[in-house]
């Protein structure tokens, strides 16, 4: 079964690796709040203002 | 911060979000001939016969189809939840146009039979290294742009799309290995058991990331904004993240029960299925009661029709496959079409629907709309689409237990009972069921291409400026 000496290493680095960044996101404060990101994508106003408001400040449009 | 607003790009989702539609219609299409090619094998013709174009289905559907969708919510998701411009130059017009070209070859190469001959990796070599380069600059796209986000927390979808981009690269460079010989022709660099090994660890990776985490990365943003509502729990939906991350690899020997693999092999996949239950239905849960108090929205709102319902076959299907790689039911489900009836009811079921939906909340927004052409035809789509798949996968569960009964069925002087082609036999009028819930399906993507291209007509493409709100809610 020589494809596992090639498969568990890459398994066992991979945990690792997943292990840092899980460890980076915990010391960085990714998971300090897990209530607030879900609202937030919500309150993001990221679609075009479509004409409901008359064309104020948009001269970067291109038609 | 800026106020001369940096935009964001926009014309790269459009891309991908009406390919996924034309490449929907284009893989499901040849799905749908192949299925008839078995109801009816003179259609079995010249170098388009079933053993070719299968692989060309499942390369259309899979990684035209699902890839472009992929492409396109990733892209959309990554700036609208780090409040920033995509970052990359050149490299987001290449992912797009390589990601293509890729798709063209492969339809050019694999009815030519030019293959590897590895499910889900037929690619020939030089194809494998374009697909390296495009999804190397995807790679750095979208973390680039993580990178440069203006918010200091990472939405959860992210997180699924990244793993989703590392995991298929490490994939790919993994199984594609290969020996060139000339232009069209390698030998794999593993042989034998260990190339069935490799295989199936790519295999089901395959379907773990590509599959599942890209499009449960998709499910965390656009349940949630379909239903003006935050997901269920924030906190579940990391822990089903970090969950499925760290306990996915070692399904893929599942697909290799009862074979020259070593039995302990076989039972680890077997166990790490088992244990994948669990994260799959604390994120099925998670995004199915996000309408939890709203349920009337689902009464009259088609697109989070199509959201929830992929989450409701997402939930049987990862119910169905962990039983699957219980070694005792394998010997009965193994090489019958109950398999074929799995992967579409994930298929199908979750991962189309969820794409559809998913492009349908899109296509509006991107084209300078409020709603879609036709809101009527979009429920009529989900429908179909809804039948079809039920038809589907109802005949290929009756049609592979059948078969699998019959192969085992011995006299009680130990010959079988069954011939093979009596099996075959048997199965022609659930083959003819799962041809028509294939027409349906199919139906349904042609509706929403004019659906679609209703919608693009006659609006006018705004950029957005890039969310500053920030400050507000730091």
């Amino acid at each position: 079964m020589e494809s596992i000496y090639l498969l568990i290493p890459v398994s066992v680095v991979l945990v690792f690796a997943i292990a840092l960044v899980f460890w980076w996101s915990v010391r960085s404060g990714q998971f300090d709040d897990l209530e607030g990101p879900g609202f937030r994508i919500l309150m993001d106003e990221d679609i075009p203002p479509v004409e409901k408001k008359p064309p104020e400040a948009d001269e970067s449009k291109k038609g | 911060m800026s106020v001369t607003k940096t935009t964001y790009n926009d014309k790269v989702v459009r891309q991908f979000a009406v390919m996924t539609v034309i490449w929907g219609i284009v893989g499901m299409l040849v799905g749908v001939i192949i299925a008839a090619q078995l109801v009816w094998p003179e259609l079995n013709i010249g170098w388009l016969h079933f053993g070719r174009l299968r692989a060309l289905h499942t390369n259309a559907v899979i990684f035209a189809f699902g890839g472009s969708a992929l492409f396109a919510t990733s892209y959309w998701v990554v700036q609208r939840t780090n409040h920033t411009r995509l970052w990359g130059g050149p490299l987001i017009p290449f992912t797009f146009w390589g990601w293509q070209v890729v798709i063209l070859l492969a339809a050019i190469t694999l009815p030519l039979g030019i293959t590897q001959a590895k499910e889900y990796a037929e690619l020939e070599w030089p194809i494998d290294i374009l697909i390296t380069l495009v999804w190397v600059s995807y790679a750095v796209v979208f973390f680039g742009t993580i990178a440069k986000r203006t918010v200091s927390h990472i939405y959860v979808a992210n997180w699924f799309f990244g793993a989703f981009i590392i995991a298929v690269a490490l994939l790919h460079l993994v199984n594609s290995a290969a020996v060139p010989i000339t232009l069209t022709k390698s030998y794999s660099a593993y042989s034998g058991v260990q190339d069935a090994m490799i295989q199936w660890w790519y295999g089901h990776n395959a379907v773990g990331f590509f599959l599942t985490a890209g499009f449960l990365g998709m499910m965390y943003y656009f349940v949630p904004k379909q239903a003006g509502r935050p997901v269920y729990s924030y906190r579940l939906s990391v822990v089903h993240f970090w969950a499925l991350i760290f306990t996915y690899m070692w399904a893929g020997p599942h697909h290799l029960h009862y074979t020259a693999l070593p039995d302990w092999t076989q039972s680890v996949g077997m166990v790490f299925s088992l244990i994948l239950l669990a994260p799959s239905w604390g994120g099925m849960i998670n995004g199915i009661m996000t309408l939890s108090g709203a349920w009337h929205k689902l009464r009259d709102d088609p697109i989070l029709k199509f959201l929830i319902t992929s989450l409701s076959f997402y939930g049987m299907s990862t119910f169905e496959g962990p039983m699957m790689a219980i070694k005792t039911v394998n010997a009965l489900s193994h090489y019958t079409d109950w398999t074929v009836g799995h992967v579409h009811s994930g298929a199908l079921g979750w991962v189309a629907m969820v794409s559809i939906g998913s492009i349908y909340y899109l296509l509006p927004k991107l084209f300078g709309k409020t709603e879609m052409y036709s809101t009527k035809l979009v429920t009529t789509h989900f429908w179909i689409a809804t039948i079809g798949t039920v038809l589907y996968i109802a005949s290929m569960w009756i049609a592979g237990v059948m078969q699998g009964l019959m192969w085992r069925a011995v006299n009680v002087d130990g010959t079988l009972a069954y011939s093979f082609v009596e099996s075959v036999k048997g199965s022609y009028p659930f083959w003819a069921i799962r041809w028509l819930g294939g027409v349906l399906f199919l139906s349904g993507m042609l509706i929403m291409a004019y659906n679609m291209f209703k919608t693009m007509a006659g609006g006018k493409i705004q950029d957005v400026p890039v969310n500053a709100a920030v400050a507000h809610h730091a």
